[in-house]
């Protein structure tokens, strides 16, 4: 089975201060699917998914070396429009993080800020985007609500359909069930797998049952070391190095 | 007697020192109250608003004192908000952390608890002396702005400080710039804290007395500062003057120096009724900024 390629990590190491989180990383990112980057604490999952649209510029003692290209366009070259980036590479976090402004705003900011103004078209995106995060017919009598009134797995929801408004091939979840209840962490991985069809999505997490369940391909790190990486099931089914297989079952982690 | 009966001892007997404190700082600060108003609220009335000063106390009133505290506020604020605001946020938001961006802060911290008669001073020197303003309106708001300046920088940095990292970070992530994302998320998250600090900003200003007595701020004002909009029957008919800021002026708290200094009796009866206008004026501003507070508080 060869897929298409849309992330390639090559060499990816990462340092905060002098501590080094990522140790060396290579791996290739497969278009349409889900890609699991899974592993225990402080394993630099979630600074490796922070490379991916640069979050990690954020913090003033970080610092990458190693190539990650996307699409072929090295996204730490210095001629990088870093806010065309993140359009193409959404992100939704760890905990659901909307505005404190209304459920309509919410979705609408993204597109308002490259300078769209057109009523009808917002509208228009602020509806579609609502209905791909499944979310539209729980709130379309109350648009003009605070995000911040809604239940913790919507506002998870109108942080992904945030993130969709503004059209990105990528999606990054940080760990974004890790504040959810059961039910509401079940109605994310469906929209998950839903979304792949026309999306590249990758999950940060630490829960191998949902890497399990929602993931075609899963990378399993350690200490800032990529294990192994492969198609989940067989990761799940015949992992080729021992720490792998110990992490599974549970053996750590 | 054992040590855990001991122990129980200095506990109520903590309780009740801390009783009297608290209660003597009520009482003492209640009696005041109640003292001022006896003494000057049969001055109060339109009278007293409308009339200036004058050599006899029952025909005096604040009326050049409230204008002038109205145009030294303003001034005041022209200068000291968006001073204030924007060094805030660019020592917040855009400055990198190093050993010169220490320094500033510190300083700054330091500045906020300078003596404010160290400010009149100060604009003695450089506003009147150098610059040639004269005991006039600009120099004063000039110098409670410079006054006011450091708790407004601080200030707005504590509010943007109090907006979490992950509204910003929702916003990069979206693909805005950083002044999109201070623009439109930081600035609205922070902005009732912000108001917060600056109308508690205000509130000392106004009662400030020292820097403006330094400056030689008159204290017996029977006029008005020019007034920045008249009506006229020739075209344009409207005359638009910044005149006032360089006009003279008094405010409350000299006037009401002034009025205590006096040796007449009726003269105090004056004074009183001035605190009492003084009074409700910081009053109700930091009641405003306590509302304010009390509704900014952590919405996620």
């Amino acid at each position: 089975m060869k897929q298409d390629v849309v992330i390639q990590i090559q060499g990816a190491n990462s340092f905060y201060g002098k501590k080094q989180i990522l140790k060396d990383v290579t791996l290739d990112i497969p278009a349409q699917t889900v890609t699991a980057l899974m592993g225990p604490s402080g394993c630099g999952k979630s600074t490796l998914i922070r490379c991916f649209n640069r979050m990690n510029d954020l913090i003033s003692n970080f610092r990458f070396e190693g190539k990650i290209l996307y699409k072929g366009v090295d996204l730490y070259a210095k001629d990088v429009d870093i806010t065309d980036l993140r359009r193409e590479i959404g992100m939704v976090f760890q905990k659901p993080n909307p505005f404190p402004k209304s459920i309509y705003e919410n979705v609408a900011y993204g597109v308002r800020i490259q300078g769209i103004t057109d009523r009808e078209f917002i509208d228009g995106v602020v509806e579609e985007s609502l209905k791909k995060a499944a979310l539209w017919e729980e709130v379309k009598d109350r648009l003009h609500e605070s995000a911040l009134s809604l239940s913790g797995g919507q506002q998870q929801r109108i942080c992904i359909a945030r993130a969709l408004a503004v059209k990105p091939h990528v999606i990054l979840f940080d760990e974004p069930c890790s504040a959810l209840d059961p039910i509401a962490t079940a109605k994310i991985e469906e929209l998950i797998t839903e979304l792949k069809r026309n999306y590249t999505i990758i999950v940060v997490t630490h829960n191998t049952a949902q890497a399990a369940r929602v993931s075609d391909f899963t990378a399993f790190l350690y200490l800032g070391d990529l294990i192994e990486f492969g198609p989940t099931a067989r990761i799940f089914t015949v992992p080729q190095d021992k720490r792998t297989e110990e992490y599974l079952t549970g053996k750590f982690g | 007697m054992s040590s855990r009966k001991l122990d129980k001892k200095v506990d109520s007997a903590f309780k009740f020192v801390g009783l009297a404190a608290t209660l003597f700082g009520l009482v003492v600060l209640a009696a005041l109250v109640v003292d001022v108003v006896s003494d000057g609220y049969h001055r109060l009335g339109w009278d007293f608003f409308t009339s200036f000063p004058s050599r006899k106390p029952e025909q005096a009133g604040i009326f050049s004192a409230w204008v002038g505290t109205i145009w030294i506020m303003i001034t005041t604020a022209i200068f000291a908000i968006p001073l204030g605001i924007g060094s805030g946020i660019y020592m917040e938001e855009y400055a990198k952390r190093n050993r010169w961006t220490d320094f500033i802060e510190i300083n700054i911290a330091n500045l906020a608890g300078v003596p404010s008669v160290i400010y009149g001073i100060l604009g003695l020197g450089v506003f009147i002396r150098l610059m040639h303003l004269d005991r006039s309106v600009l120099a004063g708001g000039l110098i409670l702005a410079l006054l006011i300046l450091p708790v407004i920088i601080l200030s707005t940095r504590e509010a943007l400080r109090s907006v979490p990292s992950s509204i910003r970070e929702a916003s990069y992530a979206l693909g805005a710039t950083k002044w999109q994302t201070i623009r439109h998320q930081v600035l609205p998250a922070g902005f009732g804290n912000i108001l917060t600090g600056v109308i508690l900003a205000m509130s000392r200003a106004i009662g400030e007395t020292a820097p403006l007595i330094t400056i030689g701020a008159l204290t017996y004002i029977p006029f008005l500062p020019t007034n920045p909009v008249a009506f006229n029957k020739e075209i344009p008919y409207i005359h638009v003057s910044l005149q006032g800021f360089f006009d003279p002026f008094t405010v409350l708290p000299i006037q009401i120096f002034n009025w205590v200094s006096r040796p007449q009796k009726g003269f105090l009866a004056d004074a009183a009724a001035g605190i009492i206008v003084l009074l409700t004026i910081t009053l109700a501003m930091n009641a405003a900024a306590i509302y304010l507070r009390y509704k900014n508080q952590k919405r996620w």
